[in-house]
């Protein structure tokens, strides 16, 4: 495959590929119970035992990291698969049919643009309850807009093109036009976006959980063990460094697996590179 | 000039219209209404709580009415009274019957927030400018490779996790720097150099954290730039009657690479400001992140719509500026022959 020539797609894929293996086998894998409490081990640094240490609840950290990293791809994958949904339908429809739709569905983009992000989350948020469905939900109905934009230009662009007119000319239903034509030639971008998105859903979500508005303890997420390091900073050093990296890694991988794939799939950009 | 900036200003009508329905369908999210405590209210608020923000947002009228009321709330800027902290005005002061005047509690964190915000976004550009320039220069020179690392780190590291790193090491380990508030607690009894020193050392992390992500960003947006300028004629005609390269990078290139660059600041605007609830709830300072995180955790409803309409119209002015500046320095827009 032409992407895996790309050293940066090859990257990001390594390191998503074994923080996905790494959470599927998170049962397997972890040495101890994640939500085990043990008095008797409390905030112990790293050890033979304890790869990662453990809480302030005696929690062995390396095993709370594990099923962290599952509720962080779960909550990426889910949210952007539901702002990816939002964003494709509209941008279809917007770039598609054109006229008043085209006009309304931009305006909502220009609304939803102009309310910073991180508030209208945490608004949504104080209005429900939060947990890890409704914030997988919110950040979804939050971070529609830019796929719906790029999925319009596409559509507009291809719309006009010879291939495309000739289906037309030939009879071809707009639904045919749109799963057959259109959609399959607009998928790169679409793919690529939907990479970086996960990148950013995951330091969403852990901001969240970091400041406790996120995924609730005692279910372990890589945001909540760190307001457990950010309370213990001064005696337990291992609380808020292994979480941080962990979260930094794995966004790291998208974008390089997401800008990567960008220069390997689409070959207007890397025409432009070359030129 | 002048008809661009009418038809500009045109245009946010429906922008505002369009918050305004966002915000109030926000408030209508919760199952049954928001003083039930399925919202997430207090289950120890009294009756009496209850129905003063049924009456607050006239909960017991119909929808419509409801809007009604709503819109007019925004358009006179009057967002009630916080719920929390001794009633104070969401936005701007208020005088009670014995004369005694209230501070809004934005009034009081706004200025916090944009000085911040004004700071990180000088930060992004006087240190993107010369990283995007050197990058695409030296490309795929070691240069340009250390700052490619740059830019994919600052992208990924989670900026409350750096905080709490920085603060750590900068604050508590080393004590070089003060980990929380704008002011020392001796603020008012320093000289006026003294107290510049004092708050520089009180932003610096914040200021530092909040503008990394754009820092990442736009010099990879001014390398990018640079490159395609670069690759122009006019800059091999400039080239070819021998002007200096200097002059040719930063007089001829530059220049024009950085036209989208205003629009591209314009539009970090949310960004910065929605950023500023984890900077700010970290490190204490009074502005409008953290009365925002704090209306969120008590769940203290006029502040937190008065905060998301407030933060909304701050980043149409912020876009407004933007285009207002790019049409000021490409004639193309100004004239009318672009857009």
């Amino acid at each position: 495959m032409r992407a895996f020539a790309n050293p940066l797609a090859r990257w990001g894929f390594a390191i998503i590929a074994s923080i996905l293996l790494l959470a599927v086998l998170a049962p397997a894998i972890a040495p101890f119970d994640p939500d085990a409490i043990d008095v008797k081990s409390i905030l112990l640094p790293p050890s033979s035992s304890h790869w990662m240490g453990t809480d302030s609840l005696g929690r062995d950290v390396f095993s709370r990291m594990l099923f962290g990293a599952r509720i962080s791809l779960l909550v990426g994958f889910v949210a952007v698969g539901i702002a990816t949904a939002i964003g494709v339908v509209l941008g279809a429809i917007s770039g598609f049919y054109r006229g008043w739709v085209d006009v309304f569905v931009m305006r909502l983009v220009d609304v939803m643009l102009s309310i910073p992000t991180f508030f209208l989350i945490l608004a949504v948020i104080a209005f429900l309850t939060p947990s890890i469905w409704n914030i997988m939900i919110v950040i979804g109905l939050t971070s529609w807009m830019g796929v719906t934009r790029l999925v319009r230009a596409e559509f507009l662009s291809l719309r006009e093109r010879e291939f495309v007119l000739s289906a037309q000319t030939l009879g071809a239903k707009n639904s045919r036009l749109i799963f057959r034509h259109l959609l399959p030639n607009s998928l790169t971008p679409i793919i690529v976006s939907f990479v970086l998105g996960v990148a950013s859903a995951v330091l969403v979500e852990s901001g969240l959980s970091f400041l406790g508005l996120g995924v609730q303890p005692p279910q372990a997420s890589w945001g909540n063990i760190l307001t457990d390091g950010k309370e213990y900073i001064q005696f337990a050093w291992w609380l808020s460094l292994f979480p941080g990296l962990a979260i930094l890694l794995t966004v790291l991988g998208y974008n390089l697996l997401g800008e990567g794939l960008r220069d390997a799939l689409d070959p207007r950009t890397t025409l432009s590179a070359d030129s | 000039m002048t008809r661009y900036l009418l038809k500009r200003l045109f245009w946010m009508v429906p922008l505002l219209v369009g918050i305004s329905l966002v915000s109030f369908l926000i408030m209508h999210l919760a199952p049954g209404d928001i003083t039930t405590t399925e919202a997430g209210f207090n289950p120890k608020a009294s009756e009496e709580s209850r129905q003063k923000l049924r009456q607050l947002y006239h909960l017991d009228e119909p929808v419509l009415v409801q809007y009604g009321y709503w819109l007019k709330r925004m358009a006179t800027l009057d967002f009630g009274t916080s719920f929390a902290t001794h009633q104070r005005p969401v936005f701007l002061e208020k005088k009670d019957e014995q004369g005694n005047v209230s501070k809004g509690l934005i009034q009081e964190a706004l200025p916090v927030t944009l000085l911040i915000n004004v700071l990180s976004l000088g930060l992004i550009v006087v240190a993107a400018l010369p990283l995007g320039v050197a990058s695409a220069l030296y490309q795929n020179r070691p240069p340009d490779r250390a700052i490619t690392v740059f830019v994919f780190v600052g992208f990924a590291v989670p900026g409350f996790w750096l905080a709490l790193m920085l603060m750590y090491w900068l604050g508590v380990v080393n004590s070089w720097l003060p980990i929380s508030g704008l002011h020392s607690l001796n603020y008012e009894k320093m000289g006026l150099l003294a107290q510049w020193v004092d708050s520089a050392k009180h932003l610096a992390i914040p200021v530092f954290i909040s503008a990394l992500g754009g820092l990442a960003g736009i010099s990879l947006f001014v390398k990018n730039g640079m490159l395609d300028v670069l690759h122009q004629d006019y800059i091999t005609t400039a080239r070819a009657k021998g002007l200096p390269e200097n002059i040719v990078v930063y007089r001829h290139a530059l220049r024009n690479a950085m036209l989208p660059l205003i629009t591209l600041l314009g539009l970090s605007i949310p960004g910065l400001i929605g950023g500023s609830v984890i900077a700010e709830s970290l490190f204490a300072i009074p502005g409008m992140g953290k009365l925002f995180y704090d209306a969120v955790m008590m769940r203290d409803f006029p502040v937190i719509m008065g905060i998301l309409t407030i933060g909304a119209a701050l980043t149409l002015i912020g876009n407004l500026l933007a285009d207002i500046a790019y049409a000021w320095a490409d004639p193309r827009v100004r004239r009318g022959v672009l857009h």
